[in-house]
């Protein structure tokens, strides 16, 4: 073996962009502009806050998800997780309502962040204790909490609190300098996810399990801890994201969340984050995020596709995602 | 031509009238790195024809271009006066070329004889017709002396069984060319008998062999004609009867050995750093004992699949094992982890840098801190800037060559990887370093500076064991050496008893126990 180092010294400009890393965000600015030429209204700031805004539960899921992706994992319960805590978070305010009123939503709010933790710290214990495949574990707790909401919701819904709905309301509804508060909300998980996954040890640690579990291994990182921690962290997400939709919907029914999770993983994938571990592109997720809602959002406004094929331009862009990455110079 | 190569004269050009395969100047080269060039080479039919060379010289490069896995970048290769270009593998298999891999490639699920046909099923009426290859695939078995049913899954074979396998899958139809790359790397004597005689009875038969290997003693039984490659290049083609294992080594090397190694140190009095006390690995370690001093290089010999690796893997809780006591400067530690390990000051340098060494996909800097990141970063958060101050540290220190600090860890030659995976080691200041095949297909330049490495850790105090599958690097290497066989340590040398041969005799046959007290003293 020759002592050379097996690359070309210059390459142009154009060779040395990292598509998967500028992917997303082209693709976002190729939808806006295609959204403009399709409706003059898409662009109107009413329009644009609304497809952020609604986009937010993905993204903060996602957010969790992009942790887990990257350290190998796969959380394929995310969805039926949560309606489960939603429907935990919902009756536990509503039990709350004669003791505390309204301060009861704070009391719920910190519940359902503790329920998130727990109900991540199950399918990451399973995972790493049992070295059972995530895959399997989490399509498992999937059914469990499907059913659970279902059970607790005796197949209809859980309605929140009618005393709690006003006070409730601006979580989703509300505004901080004209931004919706749900958009914050993500801005800041998106921030801090991307601190502790670029900027802290447990986050080098967590792209070291994902890359390379051996090589984990020998550098003395406990696999395990990280992994089941990641799962926490998506926790942790699912649970936020609930606070922020229980005021949109008032109630939590068994089809809370429903295939939230193709979209979670969708929009982790179009973001960048290899499935197979390693890297994880948050602020590709959070672009892969608003992608998604913004071409449901075009085809309800435009009159040459019928919004029944959402889900089937949502395949065709995530294959297609799968495809840069796959042909993309991988150094 | 360096003295070494003046020794022995090459071989006339006396090539059979028609031969089976001629190479012109083939050579490979990926981008601006060449691996192989100006290969010229005749091998006729019922010739066994040697590739000798170190690690990294190229000979496995030769056998892919070859049997078609690889296409070359300049040259010809032409089967019986036809020039070819093989598309594919199977190309190469069809016009009657076979390889025998150095890896094991089978697959583990599947049965003997299923593996046997993968691919090539009998059939009868379009149903497989299992009776058949297992009657085929036993009698294939018992002429390789290989004690495996056809039915046994592949998964339950020891090694050295699926390397027979793997043989017996290559020679199950008729080819004009058998390519074996270091075929009885993990056989054991007895084994390798049986395997020279089926070479033998094939070159008998008119096949053309190919024969790569490490081990001499066998080239020098077998082969009719010898190659010798060195980084890169072919050196010379010769008449076996014309040259001895000496010569063959020295061709391959081709300079002075002794040069390659530091001065030896002599063996250490200083009251040990790490003793280990009946260290057992279900499976892998019998019940192993040793100590290592500071101001010693330590070596483990043996074949591959004595043990050696999985010891220390055992040691480093990496594997399921018992041990009675490890002492780290007389204390008794636990060690549960390779983070335990750490602790304790015992430092481990895997044998597989690529994976499990190295995150190949990832920079410099991260690879270098991955082991060393909460005694770099004493804040919550990572400071790029002592990663960068650290690299810089260590490209100077341990003469990583790097165009970029920003490349990936995968872009280095196996020299500079081995070298930032040391540097890694260095970054925890371990008591023991353990380094399992340090030189491992890297080339001889940066093996020499490898070997200073080692001895300047050595000098500075620190106690050094050194895993090698390669004799010559631990006799020139070592001060102490201990030989593992199956699982147990069964023989230590020190000082003017480092022989290769009383090493190789301890390695294959038992050889000298120790004369008195056991490795452990």
């Amino acid at each position: 073996m020759t002592e050379i180092t097996a690359q070309p010294a210059r390459e142009p400009l154009l060779a040395r962009i990292n598509w998967v890393d500028v992917g997303p965000f082209i693709a976002l600015g190729v939808l806006l502009l295609a959204g403009v030429l399709i409706n003059p209204d898409f662009l109107s700031p009413t329009n644009i806050t609304n497809v952020v805004t609604r986009s937010a539960f993905i993204a903060i899921i996602a957010v969790g998800a992009t942790f887990v992706i990257s350290s190998g994992g796969l959380d394929l319960s995310v969805g039926s997780m949560t309606a489960f805590v939603t429907g935990i978070m919902i009756m536990f305010m509503n039990a709350m309502v004669p003791a505390m009123g309204a301060n009861s939503i704070i009391a719920g709010m910190a519940l359902v962040l503790c329920v998130g933790a727990l109900c991540g710290l199950f399918n990451g214990l399973i995972v790493t204790v049992g070295k059972i495949e995530p895959f399997i574990v989490t399509l498992g707790t999937m059914g469990i909490f499907r059913a659970l909401i279902t059970f607790m919701s005796d197949g209809g819904n859980i309605p929140l609190d009618r005393s709690l709905r006003e006070p409730f309301r601006p979580v989703y509804y509300g505004n901080l300098l004209g931004i919706p508060i749900p958009i914050l909300v993500s801005v800041v998980v998106a921030l801090v996810g991307a601190f502790i996954l670029y900027k802290t040890k447990f986050g080098r640690r967590c792209a070291a399990v994902g890359a390379n579990e051996e090589v984990a291994r020998f550098s003395g990182i406990s696999v395990g801890r990280v992994r089941t921690l990641a799962f926490v962290i998506q926790g942790i997400c699912v649970a936020i994201a609930a606070i922020c939709y229980v005021p949109r919907l008032g109630a939590a029914t068994p089809t809370t969340g429903s295939l939230w999770e193709l979209q979670v993983i969708t929009a982790v994938v179009i973001g960048g984050t290899a499935l197979r571990g390693g890297k994880g592109r948050i602020w590709g997720t959070v672009a892969g995020a608003v992608i998604l809602e913004m071409i449901a959002n075009l085809m309800v406004l435009s009159n040459f596709i019928s919004e029944y094929l959402v889900a089937a331009v949502q395949g065709v862009i995530i294959i297609i995602a799968m495809l840069v990455q796959r042909f993309s110079k991988q150094p | 031509m360096s003295a070494a190569e003046a020794l022995v004269m090459p071989a006339p050009a006396a090539k059979p009238s028609d031969p089976l395969l001629r190479l012109a100047g083939l050579g490979k080269a990926y981008g601006p790195v060449t691996v192989l060039s100006d290969v010229d080479l005749d091998i006729g039919a019922g010739e066994i024809h040697a590739i000798i060379g170190e690690n990294g010289a190229g000979k496995s490069t030769l056998m892919r271009l070859i049997s078609g896995h690889v296409k070359p970048t300049t040259g010809t290769i032409a089967l019986a006066g036809e020039q070819i270009v093989f598309p594919n593998p199977a190309a190469a298999e069809h016009a009657g070329i076979a390889l025998v891999h150095q890896e094991i490639l089978l697959a583990d699920g599947l049965s003997v004889a299923e593996n046997l046909f993968l691919g090539r099923e009998i059939t009868r009426n379009g149903i497989v017709d299992d009776r058949a290859m297992e009657a085929i695939a036993a009698e294939r078995l018992a002429d390789l002396g290989c004690t495996a049913s056809p039915r046994d899954l592949v998964r339950q074979l020891p090694i050295a069984q699926r390397q027979l396998v793997q043989i017996a899958r290559a020679l199950l139809e008729d080819h004009r060319l058998v390519i074996f790359d270091e075929p009885t790397a993990v056989l054991t004597t007895t084994e390798v008998e049986t395997l020279l005689g089926i070479v033998r009875g094939l070159r008998d038969r008119g096949v053309a062999i190919l024969y790569i290997s490490h081990r001499l003693n066998e080239v020098e039984a077998l082969a009719d004609r010898i190659t010798v490659l060195r980084d890169g290049k072919m050196i010379g083609t010769y008449d076996a009867a014309a040259v001895t294992q000496e010569d063959m080594a020295r061709l391959m090397v081709g300079r002075e050995l002794a040069m390659l190694y530091p001065p030896k140190r002599g063996t250490s009095s200083q009251a040990p750093v790490l003793e280990i006390d009946h260290l057992s690995v279900p499976g892998f370690v019998h019940d192993a004992s040793l100590v290592a001093r500071p101001g010693e290089v330590l070596g483990l010999g043996g074949m591959i699949g004595a043990g050696r690796t999985e010891l220390f893997e055992g040691l480093l809780g990496l594997r399921p094992a018992k041990v009675a006591e490890v002492r780290v400067n007389g204390k008794a530690v636990r060690i549960a982890s390779v983070a335990d390990g750490v602790d304790a000051g015992i430092g481990y340098l895997t044998e597989d840098r690529k994976g499990k060494g190295l995150l190949l996909r990832e920079r410099l800097a991260p690879n270098l801190v991955l082991t060393a990141l909460s005694r770099l970063h004493r804040k919550p958060y990572i400071e790029d800037r002592l990663e960068t101050r650290e690299l810089d540290r260590a490209v100077g220190e341990y003469d990583i060559r790097v165009r970029s600090k920003r490349l990936e860890a995968g872009q280095l030659s196996g020299g500079n990887q081995q070298k930032l995976l040391l540097a890694k080691i260095m970054m925890l200041d371990p008591k023991v370093v353990i380094i399992d095949e340090p030189t491992r297909g890297i080339d001889i330049g940066n093996k020499s500076q490898i070997y200073a490495f080692i001895d300047k850790l050595i000098r500075a105090g620190k106690a050094c064991i050194v895993i090698s599958s390669e004799l010559q690097e631990l006799v020139g290497l070592c001060d102490r050496i201990l030989v593992m066989r199956a699982g147990s340590i069964v023989a230590e040398f020190a000082g003017d008893q480092i022989t290769e041969q009383a090493v190789v005799l301890a390695a294959t046959s038992g050889g000298s126990k120790p004369a008195a007290g056991g490795p452990s003293q």
